[in-house]
């Protein structure tokens, strides 16, 4: 679900349906009762590959020391604006 | 809402319930963003490890390793509650037809509808856990998982669903609350959305009395006799004393609950007294005093033996709720057939194109 | 001559009337997502039928507010059409009233979105996009049952043969109304033979043509559908609630 404008899509939840068309309406019906979404995608449960917490060290671990991905890494002169 | 799973509001009773879930929801947050530890190592005890993650307040996701006992556990809690939703809208869907404004009528109607979409947050919650919600519908059908005994009593007038807003979703907020703290991840998210979106329920409720108990004398009378019906069965739907409530100890060592059944009527008690008085209306228990000690009311136990016979199926309404909801069922089947023979037939005519 | 009064009281019953039909399925949908799709709608032509009733209220300005209208008149006072009127039946007798309902309401509130009358174009701004999701929900429906199993196409064929003649009332030329339904008849039957083409069912022929409900004569269902809706409002009366 897209919240607003300008967000990205994030999970909101899970549903029952026998095709994608119903499950896209019983989505919007389900989840957007108070106006919560501006855009939907569904995806069958089936279509997802979930990594394991068994696994998560060695699938996310090797991140962690990547550090430079993160803009707070990086030591920005005092006077410099919008970067 | 059958009893007492859950954890605690931080603050006292009645005082912005709203808020409570607010902070539970920031101590999700807070809990995720705390340096995570991640799986267990490949010869770590797991119980150890289990105990690790709930010790540390951080939640249980549905592909850790968990207890099998604290699966078996969420999952009847959390079919139950999935049930109580899907069952409590017959009580209420009860006057929809009947509400007397239009106003009245968009607001029953819109409440109604909130609970069966609690109803399907919760049944998906209880998915994670490797059920599916098929499987547990047919043990609602077949009488083998339990609903709230609440919803086994008639809505006989418009004040009646007042009295639900008021007492019984009151009531099920208090035990609710708590349950946006749950270690199980997916039931302490589905509570706060779920809480979030019920606050209006109450309030509706009270709404209603209010108007009613300052209208005309017969609307006060009714209003009075709605509560007189409401009040003992609400303060039941906490369960039975602790005294008597073995499974309680395991599930606060859990974190699955939180609060005992008692400490959390007595809670609910303390809040209603108040709000009685400006409703004007009177709570049926001449034994209701303020206990200067204690800092609470002293009040009147439920009939814990009515309660105990409701359960068992023997409450005004028990036969005709689970007819109602397997006629729906059953009554559905061909429609249900339908969508998925025509799911079918689109994905055949689909490969067949690609191929 | 149906002014602008009349005009809003014939929409607003037809909202109203659909909306208390709909509210009948809480609980009882065939699926859970059902039920909330089913009261969405419902919600939505509820939400129609004040805004609609109001202002004929006030069109009449005789002091009756939405209530007055709703709960205080009998059924030969009701201007709603026939046809959302009768029972529910069945799922498919359900959705084909639906189906029917929303294929003239979307023109008629697109039409009503244009119209020179503020209110109204207003009304029908809001109304039309929800006209278009109950459009797209039956029909989605159509097509399923149409194009489902055995049963479920005897089922929805069977109801489409036994609401199709109510359609022919929506459609009575009125030259003088703000919307002239006559002029809404083709865009019904263009959305309806391609929904039902594609599922697989047959448009019936033309033949009977049962109508009356825009004078106030209706179907037996009527007064027991508003018996219920009024019994409490009426039981205590100048109560407000």
């Amino acid at each position: 679900m897209r919240a607003r404008r300008g967000l990205s899509h994030t999970h909101v939840g899970s549903l029952h349906a026998p095709d994608a068309e119903l499950a896209l309406r019983n989505a919007r019906d389900l989840y957007t009762r108070r106006q919560e979404g501006v855009s939907i995608w569904v995806v069958p449960a089936s279509a997802i590959t979930a990594s394991s917490p068994d696994e998560k060290d060695a699938f996310f671990d090797p991140a962690a020391d990547k550090v430079y991905r993160h803009p707070t890494f990086y030591e920005v002169p005092d006077g410099v604006a919008h970067l | 809402m059958y009893g007492n799973d859950f954890s605690p509001p931080e603050d006292g009773p009645g005082g912005g319930l709203l808020g409570e879930v607010e902070a539970a929801e920031a101590a999700l947050r807070e809990a995720a963003a705390r340096a995570r530890r991640g799986g267990p190592t490949p010869d770590e005890d797991l119980e150890a490890y289990f105990a690790d993650v709930i010790d540390a307040d951080q939640k249980i996701e549905p592909r850790d390793w968990m207890p099998e006992a604290y699966r078996k556990t969420l999952i009847r809690q959390i079919a139950q509650h999935a049930h109580s939703e899907i069952i409590g809208m017959q009580p209420e869907g009860n006057w929809i037809s009947r509400a007397p404004s239009l106003k009245r009528k968009a607001i029953l109607l819109a409440k109604v509808q909130d609970e069966a979409g609690h109803g399907l947050y919760l049944y998906a919650a209880a998915e994670t856990l490797g059920v599916s919600r098929d499987e547990l519908v047919e043990l609602l059908l077949n009488g083998r998982q339990k609903y709230s005994s609440i919803f086994n009593y008639p809505t006989l007038t418009w004040a009646d669903v007042g009295a639900i807003g008021w007492l019984v979703d009151g009531a099920a907020i208090v035990n609710q609350v708590p349950l946006c703290r749950c270690s199980y991840g997916p039931y302490a998210r589905a509570m706060i959305r779920v809480c979030k979106e019920e606050s209006f329920h109450q309030r509706q409720g009270y709404e209603i009395l209010y108007t009613l108990s300052h209208g005309t004398p017969a609307q006060k009378a009714m209003a009075q006799d709605a509560i007189d019906r409401w009040w003992y069965p609400s303060l039941a739907m906490f369960g039975p004393p602790d005294a008597e409530s073995p499974h309680s100890a395991q599930s606060m060592a859990w974190k699955i609950k939180r609060f005992s059944n008692d400490e959390l009527r007595q809670r609910f008690v303390d809040m209603c007294v108040q709000q009685a008085e400006v409703l004007g209306l009177t709570l049926p228990d001449p034994d209701l005093r303020w206990n200067d000690e204690r800092q609470s009311y002293d009040y009147t136990q439920p009939d814990y033996d009515e309660l105990m016979q409701v359960i068992k199926g023997n409450g005004p309404c028990n036969r005709q709720r689970m007819e109602h909801r397997r006629r729906a069922h059953d009554e559905g089947a061909w429609v249900r057939e339908a969508a998925a023979a025509y799911a079918a037939k689109r994905a055949e005519k689909k490969e067949k194109v690609a191929a | 001559m149906t002014g602008p009064f009349d005009f809003a009281l014939r929409l607003g019953d037809d909202a109203l009337i659909a909306a208390q039909r709909l509210g009948e399925w809480t609980s009882r949908a065939p699926e859970m997502e059902e039920d909330i799709a089913l009261a969405n709608i419902a919600l939505d032509q509820l939400g129609a039928a004040r805004l609609l009733l109001t202002y004929a209220g006030e069109l009449e300005g005789a002091g009756r507010d939405e209530d007055a209208l709703a709960y205080l008149r009998d059924d030969r006072e009701f201007r709603n059409c026939l046809l959302v009127e009768l029972p529910n039946g069945d799922f498919a007798i359900t959705m084909a009233k639906l189906f029917f309902l929303s294929a003239y309401q979307l023109p008629l509130y697109t039409a009503l979105a244009g119209c020179a009358d503020e209110r109204l174009a207003a009304i029908g701004a809001k109304a039309r996009k929800e006209s278009a999701y109950h459009l797209d929900h039956s029909s989605l429906w159509v097509k399923r049952l149409g194009d489902g199993t055995e049963e479920s196409h005897r089922r929805m064929q069977a109801a489409v043969d036994e609401v199709w003649p109510y359609t022919h009332e929506l459609f009575t030329a009125d030259p003088a109304a703000p919307v002239d339904p006559a002029t809404l008849r083709a865009d019904f039957d263009a959305t309806v033979s391609a929904v039902l083409s594609e599922a697989t069912l047959i448009r019936p022929a033309h033949g009977w043509t049962p109508g009356g409900g825009r004078d106030g004569v209706h179907t037996e269902h009527l007064s027991y559908l508003l018996a219920e809706m009024q019994v409490l409002h009426r039981a205590h009366p100048g109560a407000q609630w």
